[in-house]
């Protein structure tokens, strides 16, 4: 039998975060080498199970690395896991920031143990989330994402900690509530938890227990609430703000990613009729989020709820590619969840760093840093660039598809005039990256941040790292789209595009 | 000429990039002087390769070299992206302009920025600058194209914010960057309709299709319309000329190269790249030629009355790329090329020149300076030669190109017309302006806290490139004297040069336009040198003119003070913030709240009392036994 390499990738940051809580007595600089060691290796297999992908065009629709054993006889429900193209790179990406959010809480000295506890169970979660095939297994893992997310953000986040805590967890089970309600209508109808079996077959709509629009909403709702979508946006800032850098790094990085995942997964592939049908509603609230978060972000005077609002603005656009509803469209969706859980990780990483080294997170004191800093200037100047799609980021890379497809989509008469609303978006975007560049590090040089610290060769490894991945996809999108195009065409194929 | 050619002049600058910002700036930060020596060698490169290109285009029957292409980007369903190269005529001269441009405005930043501590940054930029500009002219495909255009836009930004601790350089920096982004949404928005309509992003593709017919209509009007948008927003036309001017707080020979000689210029390029769907469609045809002739008009007027000797110029930019559009449009490619052609050398020289007086003075302000031509008689000369080309005095290069704009302009644009005419005066009283402020009289101290009492000739490594633009400000109209530059962009048939040297003295037209010059340069004299006219008089007389010109016709307060400040972001996004933190995010707060005060009202009701249980019971069974008897 073949080693079960999902389930490894998976629960080795659980395991990992088990041996660091319950083993005694250890130190903390012990703690955060394991916890690197937990998470390095599922990076490595991520990565090998990325370059061992069968990419060829026979491939496509295929689950890959999976592995399915019976799990729960009477609900029929499986511990089932794979990969297909749409899941790979987001696991990827999972992993790869799971790493360097361990190294960017490097200097995390308060509560060690649990912290990286926390930090490790929070990367099995989302892991799995983007592992499962199973419905329950899907539903499990994306509630138990809430715990540690709740721990980490009140004990160890800043300002308005508690409430911003309470707040993300009510916010996010009133989504599950929704997806709970759906996958029960799903099972009843199907008699089926396999989202394979499910999207291939298709729901035997005469013994439906409900109509398909209403089980196609609550899904929807559910994920929108992640993704997140005006109006259901208003956790997001508050969490990303008041959260610790590494856990904004994931949050913005991969966990919004579980939103625009799951879109496409279940309600789309379940549903493409009922999808058609509401394309244009969701296509309009994806425009409302690109443009409306862009003025919203301008508006922001604190360094990490500007980067916080920015992703509400660039997952409209992930909303538009998805409901774009075609081959071009739905690519560029996924590529912009990849490009921007990169970008924004790095944003997040530097503005945690900004705060740290500097003492200050308020735009209109800050300024004039690109002396004192100058390798987070250009880090950050390259983040920023990334964020308002310029050419060889891999924001334009993503951006632009997006925009093709949308604007070539026939989702629905008018498609067109919401892409170029969109696009216009881009020009706001310019606007903020490059006026919170400038209150950062450009300017006569302040005397009050003489001597702050730039960053050291840790920072410097960890967003290094990142700026080559934000390059590599610019120049050379391909490699991921050869990936994800496996997994969407059999979407697409359901679509009827 | 092997295809290999073609991408070796787009790879040297960017190798010189890498080897400048990863190799020699790390490890050799003392020794700046290599980064300098690499970029020249790499741009030297380019430009040998580039005169090798244009013999070989010259020699190809169709003034076409082939370049194979390589897909970048492929997804099912039709979307292919690729990398690819155009070689043609246009290409060619391109190349020229730009490498021969970029490699002497780099000889003499050696000069220029002897000493500054970004030296190596300067050259690693001014690399990257000039390879995204050679990759935006050989772009094979507009999405190819699209992505030099940005990184022309990106290198701008960088070079105009080169000194980011002023917040001027800064605000400049951001201020070109959003604007042009402005027009690249036109940009985007063309290059969706094209290809939503004909399924391919290939320029040669489209220019056949439009010359088919097949592309017409209002698609083609649409979206030669959004590409001449991004060209008003990188050429800095008439509405979103504002940028150009604030640019200016760039290093000088930056200036040279990117706002005046070449970056500038990829908007006129861009439209004469893809002229067959201009010329296809009357309503972009007409577009283009009102906003050129306009801009042309328009921003002389403001050159006018300028003080600072880069403004000056600046405005002139504008204008003279609005000279090129309405050239375009009325003339085609080979008019409009042309004129872009000679003024990349005279305009890049003009700057140099303004670098070479700030670097004796320490000022830009014209009213500090007077009197330099005793004290620098190279760039006092090369400057004179610089404005009587760009002022279109026979035979230097500038008269060559606008008169054939002149001339083309009266057959189809007669209103159009009249205002360049009208400019023709206008240039060359403000260039002359210019030069009897900065070169005549008496000399008036130069900056006041700086060492600029004794102004003294720049370097040899600064006057030599200034020197060789001279002699090109001279010769380079010489091309298309016998009609042979039309001829190779394709249209004109061609003649003897001593028959075309002397031939605009047998027409009523260049008489114009020369007489006009004329006195345009001697308005100058009468004011500025000789002093019969009091400037401060005619000011005065003029006063709510002049106070228009001078505040620019008060562009930038109202886009950044009415537009951005007060209705963007004080007006709309501040109220769509209020929205967001007390109607959305208020409504969740107000359900939280809510049902906190819900289950406090509720509470109530637990009192656990027995007593009042028991008589709800009892009031409850009650009303069912009334109910089950009554119905």
């Amino acid at each position: 039998m073949e080693l079960s390499y999902l389930s490894i990738l998976v629960f080795l940051p659980a395991i990992g975060a088990a041996l660091v809580a319950f083993i005694p007595g250890l130190s903390a600089g012990v703690i955060k080498r394991m916890a690197a060691v937990a998470s390095f290796i599922p990076l490595a297999l991520a990565i090998a199970l990325f370059a061992a992908f069968d990419r060829s065009p026979a491939a496509a629709g295929l689950i890959q690395f999976e592995e399915k054993l019976p799990w729960i006889g009477p609900l029929n429900a499986y511990y089932h896991l794979g990969v297909d193209g749409l899941s790979l790179p987001l696991l990827l990406l999972t992993a790869l920031l799971g790493f360097l959010a361990v190294l960017i809480s490097w200097k995390v000295n308060l509560r060690v143990r649990e912290y990286f506890a926390w930090l490790l169970l929070l990367e099995t979660s989302i892991l799995g989330v983007f592992a499962s095939l199973d419905l329950l297994l899907f539903f499990i893992f994306w509630e138990i994402e809430v715990i540690p997310m709740y721990f980490l953000i009140s004990i160890w986040g800043t300002g308005r900690r508690e409430y911003s805590a309470t707040k993300y967890v009510i916010y996010t089970l009133f989504g599950s509530a929704f997806m709970l309600a759906g996958i029960l209508a799903m099972f009843f109808t199907t008699g089926s938890l396999s989202m394979v079996d499910i999207s291939q077959q298709g729901l035997g709509m005469a013994q439906s227990v409900m109509r398909p629009a209403p089980i196609f909403l609550l899904l929807i709702i559910a994920f929108a609430v992640k993704l997140p979508v005006f109006p259901l946006h208003t956790w997001l800032p508050d969490a990303h703000t008041d959260a610790p850098t590494a856990v904004s790094v994931m949050l913005a990085g991969v966990l919004i990613k579980m939103g625009g995942y799951g879109m496409i997964r279940l309600p789309l592939s379940f549903f493409p009729d009922v999808a058609r049908q509401y394309a244009q509603f969701l296509v309009a609230l994806a425009i409302i989020g690109v443009l409306y978060g862009a003025a919203v972000t301008m508006r922001q005077t604190d360094v990490k709820r500007m980067v916080a609002y920015s992703s509400i603005s660039h997952m409209g656009y992930v909303l538009l590619g998805i409901f774009a509803l075609g081959q071009v469209s739905l690519t560029g969706a996924a590529l912009q969840m990849f490009s921007h859980g990169v970008v924004t990780g790095l944003m997040f990483a530097l503005a945690g760093l900004i705060i740290h080294n500097i003492h200050e997170r308020n735009l209109n004191k800050l300024g004039g840093l690109a002396r004192q800093a100058p390798v987070m200037a250009v880090v950050f100047s390259i983040a920023g660039l990334a964020s308002l799609g310029l050419p060889t980021t891999s924001g334009f890379a993503a951006e632009f598809l997006v925009f093709v497809g949308s604007f070539t989509s026939t989702a629905f008469p008018g498609i067109q005039v919401y892409t170029l609303l969109g696009v216009l978006g881009v020009v706001v975007t310019a606007g903020y990256i490059l006026w919170m560049v400038q209150r950062v590090f450009y300017g006569p040089v302040k005397e009050e941040f003489n001597g702050v610290k730039d960053a050291d060769a840790l920072e410097k490894v960890y967003t290094f790292v990142l700026v080559a991945v934000i390059m590599l996809v610019g120049i050379y999108p391909a490699i991921l789209t050869d990936v994800i195009r496996l997994g969407v065409s059999p979407v697409v194929g359901l679509l009827g595009g | 000429m092997p295809y290999q050619v073609a991408w070796t002049i787009l790879l040297l600058p960017v190798i010189s990039f890498f080897v400048i910002s990863f190799i020699l700036k790390p490890l050799l930060q003392d020794r700046p002087r290599l980064s300098g020596y690499t970029a020249i060698i790499a741009i030297s490169g380019s430009l040998a390769l580039s005169v090798w290109t244009l013999f070989a285009v010259m020699a190809s029957p169709e003034h076409e070299v082939a370049v194979p292409g390589i897909n970048w980007l492929v997804v099912d369903g039709g979307l292919t992206i690729q990398v690819g190269l155009l070689v043609d005529s246009l290409t060619a001269v391109m190349l020229i302009v730009v490498t021969l441009v970029s490699l002497m405005v780099q000889i003499y930043s050696q000069g220029y920025m002897h000493g500054d501590p970004g030296y190596h940054r300067y050259f690693a930029w001014m690399s990257l600058f000039t390879a995204s500009m050679l990759g935006l002219v050989l772009a094979n495909n507009l999405v190819f194209m699209f992505v030099f255009w940005e990184l022309v836009g990106l290198c701008s930004y960088l070079l105009i914010g080169f000194w980011f601790h002023k917040p001027s350089a800064a605000n400049a920096a951001k201020k070109a960057f959003i604007v042009t982004r402005l027009g690249d949404f036109g940009f985007l928005a063309g290059i969706l309709v094209l290809y939503a309509n004909t399924g391919t992003f290939d320029i040669v593709e489209l220019r056949e299709l439009a010359l088919a017919g097949v592309l017409g209509g209002a698609v083609l009007t649409w979206a030669a319309i959004g590409l001449f948008a991004g060209a008003v927003g990188k050429s800095a036309q008439f509405p979103l000329h504002v940028w150009l001017p604030d640019a200016m707080e760039g290093p000088t020979p930056v200036s040279a190269l990117i706002h005046a000689a070449t970056m500038v210029a990829a908007g006129v390029f861009l439209v004469a790249r893809m002229f067959p769907l201009f010329e296809h469609s009357i309503q972009a045809t007409t577009t283009v030629a009102i906003i050129g002739g306009f801009t042309a008009i328009f921003a002389a007027s403001m050159g006018l009355v300028a003080n600072d000797i880069k403004r000056v110029m600046a405005y002139s930019t504008i204008s003279q790329l609005g000279y090129m559009m309405l050239g375009l449009a009325t003339g085609g490619v080979a008019v409009g090329m042309f004129h872009l052609f000679n003024h990349a050398f005279f305009k890049a020289l003009l700057f140099l020149g303004a670098g070479s007086v700030n670097h004796a003075t320490g000022t830009f302000d014209m009213r500090l300076m007077g009197g330099l031509r005793r004290f620098m008689p190279w760039t006092f000369i090369t400057i004179v030669i610089a404005s009587l080309s760009l002022a279109g005095i026979w035979p230097l290069s500038g008269f060559w190109s606008k008169d054939e704009i002149l001339i083309t302009s009266l057959e189809s644009q007669p209103v159009l017309f009249y205002l360049a005419l009208i400019t023709v005066f206008m240039t060359a009283f403000y260039m002359f302006r210019a030069v009897f402020m900065t070169f005549g009289g008496e000399y008036r101290g130069g900056a006041p806290e700086t060492h600029g009492h004794h102004p003294h000739e720049s370097p040899k490594v600064m006057v030599l490139p200034m020197a060789f633009l001279a002699v090109l400000a001279v010769v380079s109209g010489f091309w298309n004297v016998g009609g042979q530059f039309g001829a190779f962009m394709g249209h004109g048939e061609t003649h003897g040069f001593i028959e075309g040297l002397f031939h605009p003295f047998t027409q009523f037209l260049p008489w114009l336009s020369l007489i006009l010059a004329g006195l345009g340069i001697f308005l100058a004299y009468a004011i500025y040198s000789a002093r019969w006219l009091s400037a401060e008089a005619i000011g005065g007389w003029f006063h709510p003119l002049y106070v228009m010109l001078s505040r620019k016709f008060w562009f930038d307060e109202l886009y950044e003070g009415v537009i951005v400040r007060l209705a963007l972001v004080g007006g709309l996004f501040r109220g769509l913030q209020k929205v967001d933190e007390r109607g959305v995010d208020g409504a969740v707060n107000g359900i939280a709240s809510g049902t906190i005060l819900a289950g406090r009202g509720v509470r109530r009701a637990q009192t656990g009392q027995l007593q009042v249980y028991g008589m709800v019971i009892g009031l409850g069974l009650l009303a069912l036994a009334l109910f089950v008897l009554l119905r």
